[in-house]
Parts: C-alpha cells; structure tokens; sequence
C-alpha cells in the first residue's frame, strides 16, 4: 500500500439526539464531505465506553471520533460532561501507551449543524493523513 | 440472549435515484447476500411504501426470517416505520436496525461513487454483525396523566390551549407577561383581511379567562421539567404581582396616585405607564400588577400610596413567589417571538433619529387604543407627516443579523401602507424592499391592489444609509433602485423599519430545561421539517407558533391546532408506549462499587445490598452508567456492549 492510496478509517461514535441529527442535516443539506467515517448511534455520547474507543484503536482504526450535545444541551442532562472528562483521561493514556492522542477526537456537533459535521470530517480526515495509518497497522508502536 | 441462529434479511432501498443515483445497488445487494447469518438480500425502489413493507413481510414468512436490516434513510425518519412492519409477521420490533447509506452516504459522497459504495458496504455490514446480537424487547406502556400544559400565551397557547380545553381536559396555560395575547394584541389591523386584530382575539381571551378547564398561570415562568412522556413534573414559578387578582376591580384609582411613569411596552415605548399598571385595556385577567423595578418601594416610608388607594384592599405587599408542582401528561410550547433590536442595524439610524420607527411602534401608532388614537405623526414635531418610508428586510435576510426570511414584514409593511393612505390619501407612501414576499392566500392579490389601487410606490433595492437631511428637517433615504440600476435618494418624514422576527432571548433557557433543540436559526427544531412539523425529538412535547420559525396568525394557529390535535391524541389515549432502553444490571459480575449511581444524572440508579438496581421507570437508557461501570455489569437495553462491539469487529474485520 502506497501513502498516496492509503484512506484513513474513522470511526464515528455520534449521540443520536445531537450529533447523529447534525450528520442527517449534512445529508438533508447535501453538504460534501469526505467518505472515511463510520457512524455508530449511541444514545449519549457518554455510552461510548473507553474499551470502545481503545478497541478500535486496537483493530487498528486511524481514528475515533466522539461527537455529542453542546455543553448544556445534553439530552440527559449531563453525559457529555462525563465523556468529556473521559477523553481527557484517555488521551494522556494514549500518549502512555504510544499512540498520537489527536487520533482521539471530541466534538460537540448540535441538530442543526450539519456544517460543523462536515467540516469537521475533512479537518480529522486531514489531520488523520498528516499523522499516517495506526502505527499498530505496522507492527506497533516503537 | 436468544438461542436461535439469527436468519438475516437485507432490504436495500433505492429510494428513487436518492440512493440508486450515487450508489451501485446491484453491487451492494450481491455483497449483503455474503454477510454471516443473511437468508436473503433484496432492493427495492422505495422500501418504505406498501410494496416494499409488502416485501419485507413475504420474504420474512418464506424465509422465517428473524431478523431484519433496511439500509435506506436515516432510522430517525423511518425506524419506527420498520419496526411496525416487523410486529405485523408477528417479530419483536427491536429484531430490526437501519443503514443510513442515504443522509450518511449517497447525499454527502454523491461525487464518490466507488468511496460511497465502500461505505455503503461498511454500513451494512454493521448494521448486521449489530442485529445478529439483537434480544427481543418488550415495549412498556406507560400511563399519561389528562391534562396539558401550554407554554406561551399568544395567539398560538390561547388557541392550543382552546381546543384542548373544549375537548374536556385540563389545561395550564403558563405566560411570563402579566396577561395573555401576545403580539397579536398589539396589532391594530390584520392582513390581509383588514380586520380588526382586537375584535378577533379579545373574545379568544375572553374564553380562556373564563374557561372550566383552563387554569391560568400569568406573570409565571416554567422553571424545571422533569421525567418523560405522559409523566412530566413541571415546576412553575408564579412572580409575585403584589396584586389580589380575585380582589382587584381594574378600577384605576392606583394609578391617580403612583407617582412613577415607566415608558409603555404594550405601545412599544411611545406612551407611559404607571409602576402598578395593566398592560391594556382588554389584558386577562384584567388586574393590575406592580412592577417592583420601577416602584419606589413597597413602604409607606418609601411610597405606598398605591395601597393606601386601593379600596378592595387588594394590594398585598408582601406576597412572595410561589413555586407550582404539575404532574403533566403533555406539553405544547407556544413562545412566540421577539422584534429584531433596530438599535443593532446602526446605519439605519433608529435611535439616533426620532423620526425612524420599528414597524410595531407604527402598528401602536395606527391603533385607535394606541397613544396618538390612531393619529399618524412625526415624533420629532407631533405634526402629520407627508411622506413615509418603508425599509424592508431590517434584521432578515442579511448574513449579519438573521440570514433567514421572516415572513410577514412584507405583507405587514402593506398592510400598514394601505391603512395609512385609507386614513390619509394626501400623504405618500414608499416601499424599498429586496422581494416582496405575497405568499399567503389571498396575499399576492393584497399585494396587487395596494400596488394599483391605494398608490404605493415600490423601490426595488436594500436601503444603504438612513441619514439627517443637511437643508432640513427631513430624513434621507439612499439606495439603489435595481429596476434603474443607479442610486436613488428619497427625502422621507417618516421611516419605518421592518423589523424582523427573532427567537425570544429567553429560548435558549426553556429549551434547556425542556431538553428540545433549536435549528441554526434560534428557533425550536421539530422533529421533522415535513411530517413531524408540530412534534420535537422529546416525546410528548409540541409546538406551535412563531416558537417553531417566523409565522403569520394563519399559520400560527394552524400549527396550534395541530399540536393540540397531537396532544389530545396522547392524553385521551392515556397511554402511550415508551422505549424500553433502560439499563439492565448482570449480579454476577456486579461488585457494588456504586460508580454507576454517582454517574446517573436521573438518580436511577443505587446499590442496594452491594448490587446496583435500576428503577426503571426513571431510566433513560442513556447509558452513561454503562460506560462508567468497571466491570461492564450494567448496560442499557439495545446498545449493549456486545451490540456496539459488533459493529465495530465487523468494521474492521479485514483489517485484522
């Protein structure tokens, strides 16, 4: 596999009241963006389990994406705040065990915004590039 | 976990060229028909007609199918379609899960035909690694209390509010003002009938005042909202009005001696009112209300002259506010709207001129109740004007305010000209206007004869600058007439600026403690733009009026009777089924650590005797106690951790 061939895959947890909504409103606004990611619904973005997003890493995704409610939107009150504390542990864990924490992404993506869907793919996508296939693709980290 | 080996179908749907357009279907059929467990694998031009359901039915009975995969459209639009077809071969509803290879693939790759069917593919191979670990739910009724509370008490609640009341069941009519009627009192003429606003809804109000079934709460703000569909607990907070409404005869001798004059809000701030007031003359309930941030203070040290001349003793200084708990089966919220701030738009000059006005201070101006009895005059001399100058579009369809149409400025703004050269034929009227916007039925023909018959002048162009004549006292106009392609000037005395409409700034607030969304426009987002457009992504809220986006009184209360049908709908039913998503907790491996109660946001969750226990009805299944639990004891019900760890092995099987 050649550099210039090579696709990152994304995986895109999205909470079905918020994020999910933003990624059907790109749709119903044909917004284009690029075909990397694939979406799991959850109900909250604080289902997504931290063994999700390390088992994904692990089956060599070159990226996660979380995408939940604005702060104060949550649809239950308060599970993205508990995501948001989860991430932040994560990626130091990430950086522990030798993976780029930037595969690791949070975003906060309303009903409405299916520009923000959007842009967002191609900014991870982009930045996913930047830092290459999963290293475990490779025979692990160093 | 069900023992029987899952026998998968796969229904892929082309919906007409939305799907089959982008993506090679042929293909995408020929690879489902590989996956693990899938009998069968068909498309179909549009799955969710009567055909396609008919199809899924056959080839479920001949196959004996039990499970089912749609890839088609977003599950938010016909997930619940689906399930309804499953239960009508006899299956567990919750044996079914969607690909989204439409919103998600073939409209946002539409481009990327090869990327798109690579997706596709991913997409469907998900969601069937996903349905073979499926377990058959059973869908709970629950009980909805027989009432409805009603947010907002414009023209949209009070009708809302209305039919549901007629119809025999409790209403709670909530409004933050002092009394109902909303913009729609304020309004002197409506178009494009040209009759009176007043006399068409102040019998309305009337109703609802005196209505069996209608408890009104004004002065009052719903504060919390808690539990779900059919079982709501609302807490409203009555504002103390220092007033005994009961006791109160609207007799007026308060105002004799209040000594404070506050600029009116009902006239849009071109008259005065007193500190204790009544919003107007027709106001429900018709009592007088004290507003404490204008009075001196409620002491005779301070004032107190009110009280000493309240003879029916009905001024009660001491009154506090007072929280209301409401058990509610069903709520409509009916906000309504806020006039775009002219003070924003600074080269229109509003606020730096007297003579630029916003369209509602016109509107109080031409009201025979309104503070110059239906007198058209210049602010700056009191004198009657001899030109006035429409803007359109103030705040609307303009990237730096509100990129949105607002709707009703323009037939607003002809209405008004047409009143105003009915009462004056020697004074001129001009519109400068992007589009006239004549939609409505009978509108355009409105449009027509204001045009030709009443000797409206129409200037097709965006006004530049609102400026001070430099010879005398009149107002320039600049712009560009795009009919003539050059710049016009016109010397107005008086100019009106078309305000637009905008999502009240307390929305933000409700739709929190409502947990609704809001569209990129401020407003409230229902649950679908076409088919659901009275109904919101929380079960058992609604809504209606200019809260939902820009809308004239038709429209209004059209979509007010609509969620009142919406509601009712639920209320005389009683019940109402809910999705049983809650978390189920496994005791073997339940060690009672309680990371899971600390984690719940609905106290859903405790450990009782070194076990969680879920109770249920308080469950949302949002799953954060799941992702939280260490040892992977507690999950909600249709996103299991084996259900999501399905999809993401099938994701990257190849990869492994």
């Amino acid at each position: 596999m050649t550099d210039k061939d090579w696709e990152p895959k994304i995986v895109c947890f999205a909470c079905r009241w918020c994020s999910y909504a933003g990624a059907d409103m790109a749709g119903t606004s044909r917004i284009q963006y690029p075909a990397n990611a694939r979406v799991i619904r959850v109900n909250c973005s604080g289902r997504v389990d931290p063994q999700f997003i390390l088992r994904a890493l692990k089956l060599k995704a070159d990226g996660v994406l979380i995408a939940g409610c604005h702060f104060g939107d949550c649809h239950y009150i308060s599970g993205n705040y508990q995501t948001s504390r989860r991430v932040a542990l994560l990626k130091e864990y990430l950086k522990e065990i030798g993976l780029e924490p930037e595969r690791l992404r949070l975003e906060w993506i309303s009903a409405a915004e299916g520009h923000k869907f959007a842009d967002t793919m191609k900014s991870f996508v982009n930045e996913i590039k930047l830092l290459g296939p999963n290293p475990l693709a490779n025979g692990g980290p160093e | 976990m069900s023992t029987e080996q899952p026998k998968i179908g796969v229904f892929i749907c082309h919906c007409g060229s939305n799907i089959a357009g982008v993506i090679d279907i042929p293909k995408l059929v020929e690879y489902a028909a590989t996956l693990p467990h899938v009998i069968v694998a068909e498309d179909y031009r549009y799955m969710c007609s009567d055909p396609g359901q008919d199809l899924i039915k056959e080839r479920a009975r001949e196959k004996g199918l039990n499970r089912v995969v749609v890839a088609a459209c977003s599950p938010t639009l016909h997930e619940p379609t689906f399930r309804r077809v499953l239960e009508n071969v006899g299956l567990n509803p919750f044996f079914f899960d969607m690909s989204n290879i439409r919103e998600h693939c073939s409209w946002v790759h539409t481009h990327e035909e090869e990327a798109a069917l690579e997706k596709a593919k991913d997409l469907v191979k998900m969601a069937v690694a996903r349905a073979a670990e499926l377990e058959p739910l059973e869908q709970k009724e629950v009980d909805v209390k027989a009432n409805v509370l009603v947010v907002g008490a414009g023209i949209s609640g009070i009708q809302a509010a209305l039919d549901i009341a007629d119809a025999g069941y409790k209403v709670y009519l909530v409004e933050k003002e002092a009394s109902i009627g909303g913009h729609m009192a304020q309004l002197d003429k409506t178009f494009p009938t040209l009759d009176c606003s007043s006399c068409i809804l102040t019998p309305k109000m009337s109703l609802v005042g005196q209505h069996p079934n209608i408890e009104l709460l004004t002065y009052s703000e719903v504060r919390e909202v808690e539990g779900f569909v059919g079982n709501f607990k609302v807490k409203v907070e009555k504002k103390p009005k220092y007033v005994i409404e009961d006791k109160c005869t609207a007799c007026a001798d308060c105002l004799e001696v209040c000594p404070v004059n506050v600029p009116d809000e009902f006239n849009s701030g071109l008259g005065w009112r007193k500190a204790i007031y009544i919003p107007f003359a027709q106001a429900v309930p018709n009592a007088y209300v004290l507003d404490t941030d204008h009075c001196l203070g409620m002491t005779p040290i301070a004032c107190g002259k009110c009280k000493d001349a309240c003879e029916a003793e009905a001024i009660n200084y001491e009154m506090k506010p007072e929280i209301l708990e409401l058990d509610i089966g069903a709520i409509i919220v009916a906000t309504g709207f806020e006039l775009f701030d002219a003070m924003k738009q600074l080269e229109y000059g509003y606020g730096k001129y007297p003579d630029v006005m916003t369209n509602l201070e016109m509107e109080r101006m031409l009201s025979a109740a309104g503070p110059t009895e239906g007198k058209i005059l210049r602010p700056s001399t009191m004198k009657k004007p001899k030109h006035v100058a429409y803007i359109q579009c103030v705040g609307s369809r303009n990237e730096r305010y509100n990129a949105y149409c607002s709707r009703v400025c323009c037939m607003a703004a002809l209405k008004q000209a047409r009143q105003i050269r009915e009462k004056y034929p020697d004074i001129q009227v001009t519109i400068f206007y992007i589009d006239m916007r004549a939609f409505g039925k009978g509108y355009e023909e409105f449009y027509e004869t204001t045009a030709r018959e009443h000797g409206v002048t129409f200037v097709r162009g965006r006004v530049s600058e609102v400026r001070g004549s430099f010879d005398s006292d009149k107002i320039v106009v600049r712009a560009e007439d795009t009919f003539l392609a050059q710049p016009v000037e016109a010397e107005a005395d008086i100019v009106v600026l078309s305000c637009g409409i905008e999502a009240p700034k307390g929305l933000p607030d409700l739709a929190r403690v409502l947990g609704l969304q809001r569209s990129a426009d401020g407003f409230l987002l229902e649950a679908h733009p076409k088919l659901r457009p009275v109904e919101t992504n929380t079960d058992g809220i609604f809504i209606a009026g200019a809260a939902q986006g820009p809308k004239d009184i038709p429209d209004s209360v059209a979509q007010a009777k609509g969620a009142a049908a919406s509601a009712l709908g639920m209320v005389v039913a009683g019940h109402v089924k809910v999705q049983p998503y809650a978390a189920v907790v496994n005791e073997d491996l339940c060690a009672g650590c309680g990371i899971c109660e600390a984690s719940c946001p609905y106290d859903a969750v405790k450990v009782v005797d070194d076990r969680a226990q879920v109770t249920e009805a308080q469950c949302k299944g949002c799953g954060t106690c799941a992702a939280a639990c260490p040892n992977q004891a507690i999950a909600p019900q249709h996103f299991t951790m084996e259900q999501i760890i399905a999809q993401l092995d099938a994701l990257f099987q190849e990869a492994k």
